[in-house]
């Protein structure tokens, strides 16, 4: 638990690491606290760890009620007994990134030189490399020396596919899923329209809204309607919405279309659960993602040599990280001769289909990783 | 699937020549399966012969339905996504029952035998007697098992025999290693190592080829 008292705050299972972590803009965090959930248990091989990777706004609640919010934690569909990753089978590991707000070291935590505050908007720039190396440590801690599998979706994909590139050695599968090896302009345009609402925010006071005793809700709010509309797609807002109005059968001054309320309603919840500054640390590292980059600028050379098996999954509908970057993977994995298994789902939901019920999707999943476990000898 | 669908290749059978092809590879090779449907084959070359096969297939209900098996499949296109390997990845490549519809047979061939040492390539033979006879008395498009959709909806845009297989061989500088002709059933005819009988004679040609 790394939080600052001024956050009364729910206690989180974590670890502590005294040595902290260099980050990739040089500076050097002296502590570093990775808080993280398991479900199932580690086999005697330490041979069937699975580590899910969050996304933007996810946190390490993947398959039990949210201890803020007491909703089903975000990937049940996905992680749990007689699920696609199936926890009487695997052992799941899912830790909160580094730089959020949910008891892994971020924004909220213990100023390095002031420890009776917080880092706030001082917390150092991370990247999805930080974050996966903070991952790392944990696993490490936890006695794994080869991850069977690592799966994450969206930012999580991005730190799947940063993992795989960092430390080929330690994962024998990988499924990014509605993922992409870089940031595009048009994310990044929709990341800052988030962050000016925030900053634009009176109670933002340029970071220090701790110290006032008050948060940024409503440009918090902004921020995470205006990514809600990208997660989704128009065909899925139209059939949920239309143009119905709540309560009346004109519009009539004071009406307001379904819509309009769904996204009061989508910021109004995040606010009680996330951090303002964790917001802006997380969304500059997505923007700062380009995997290529890494790599004097080929894709393949990320993965030059790799043994790890990839599933890379995309949804037709999905926008914001459309097919043909998951495509851009398959082709760069290619040039490596990479065995790699790539499947579109047919889907009107947009981003969030990785997280929604799409059986093809959990189908192709359960099946993937059965394949990797029989070539991995977890069933003997 | 119905014939209203547009397809874009063959609806195949792969078990017909599932065993003939699986005879021409070694034990524990690797293996780029192109246009493998539903992973019958790769599944049957790592279960049989432990090799490190894969697939590439353009339907991706096929792909789905592969990875699904735990098949490490991707969604592709022979004619574009070949050029993304680099050279010999594998110890075989095999395009079974798809040559015909691809759109540039030639440019695919080349690709094969750049990636791959062993390039398998199966094919119906538009030689066969029963074609060469519905056009010389029916005079129109012949349909057999294989031929089996009108001119203007057929995916199998490149037909060609197995003479003029043999040819492209030659003129491209292909070693043909192996070959022989079979029936629709996958059954090996007796009429192999003539190849002008088995141009009459076989429904489909199997070659193994490689570089000279």
């Amino acid at each position: 638990m790394d939080q600052s008292p001024i956050f009364s705050e729910v206690p989180h299972q974590s670890v502590r690491f005294d040595d902290g972590l260099t980050l990739d803009c040089g500076r050097h965090l002296n502590k570093l606290t990775v808080a993280y959930r398991t479900y199932g248990s580690l086999n005697a091989a330490r041979s069937n760890a699975v580590l899910i990777c969050h996304a933007l706004t996810g946190d390490q609640y993947v398959a039990e009620p949210h201890p803020i919010t007491g909703k089903p934690g975000w990937w049940e569909a996905i992680v749990g007994p007689g699920r696609p990753v199936d926890t009487d089978k695997y052992f799941v590991v899912c830790a909160n990134v580094l730089g959020g707000c949910m008891g892994s070291t971020g924004p909220r935590s213990p100023h390095d030189e002031r420890p009776d505050e917080p880092w706030g908007v001082e917390f150092p720039p991370v990247t999805i490399a930080d974050m996966v190396r903070a991952q790392k440590k944990l696993v490490d801690y936890l006695g794994i020396a080869r991850l069977f599998a690592v799966v994450g979706g969206s930012m999580g994909g991005m730190q799947t596919l940063a993992w795989a590139a960092l430390y080929p050695q330690s994962v024998f599968a990988a499924v990014p899923v509605a993922a992409a090896s870089y940031h595009s302009a048009q994310n990044i345009a929709f990341h800052e329209i988030g962050r000016q609402a925030i900053a634009a925010d009176p109670f933002f006071y340029g970071g220090r809204y701790w110290a006032e005793g008050v948060i940024p809700a409503r440009g918090l709010a902004v921020a995470r309607m205006t990514a809600h509309i990208t997660y989704v797609s128009e065909a899925a807002l139209t059939r949920k919405f239309g143009r119905k109005l709540q309560g009346a059968s004109d519009l009539l001054i004071g009406d307001r279309f379904e819509v309009e309320s769904y996204l009061e309603h989508q910021g109004s919840s995040f606010v009680r659960r996330f951090d303002a500054n964790s917001y802006l640390t997380i969304t500059r590292a997505m923007d700062l993602f380009d995997l290529a980059a890494d790599y004097g600028g080929n894709l393949a050379d990320a993965f030059a040599g790799t043994p790890t098996r990839f599933l890379l999954v995309s949804f037709s509908s999905d926008w914001l990280f459309p097919t043909a970057q998951s495509r851009a993977i398959a082709k760069a994995l290619n040039h490596v001769a990479a065995n790699v298994s790539f499947v579109e789902i047919a889907s009107d939901k947009g981003h969030d289909a990785f997280l929604l019920d799409e059986p093809d999707f959990h189908r192709t999943l359960n099946g993937f990783l059965i394949g990797c476990a029989e070539h991995a000898g977890l069933d003997r | 699937m119905s014939d209203a669908q547009p397809v874009r290749f063959v609806a195949k059978n792969m078990r017909v020549d599932l065993t003939l092809i699986a005879g021409m590879v070694a034990p524990r090779a690797r293996v780029l399966d192109i246009g493998c449907g539903d992973g019958t084959l790769i599944d049957y070359l790592f279960r049989t012969k432990q090799c490190d096969a894969r697939g590439i297939e353009i339907d991706m209900a096929e792909v789905t339905q592969a990875v699904t098996h735990g098949l490490p499949v991707m969604q592709g296109d022979a004619d574009s996504d070949l050029a993304n390997y680099p050279d010999s990845a594998f110890d075989y490549v095999i395009l079974s029952r798809t040559l015909q519809a691809v759109e540039k047979p030639r440019e695919v061939l080349r690709q094969m035998l750049r990636i791959s040492t062993f390039a398998i390539v199966s094919f119906p033979n538009f030689g066969h007697w029963s074609l060469r006879l519905q056009l010389l008395f029916g005079g129109k498009m012949p349909m057999t098992r294989a031929w089996h959709r009108m001119w203007y909806e057929t995916p199998n845009i490149h037909p060609c025999t197995i003479r003029d297989f043999f040819a492209l061989c030659e003129a491209d500088g292909y070693k043909v290693v192996e070959w022989l002709a079979a029936d629709e059933d996958g059954k090996k005819a007796p009429w192999r190592k003539y190849a002008t009988l088995a141009n009459f004679f076989g429904e489909q040609g199997l070659f193994l080829l490689r570089k000279v």
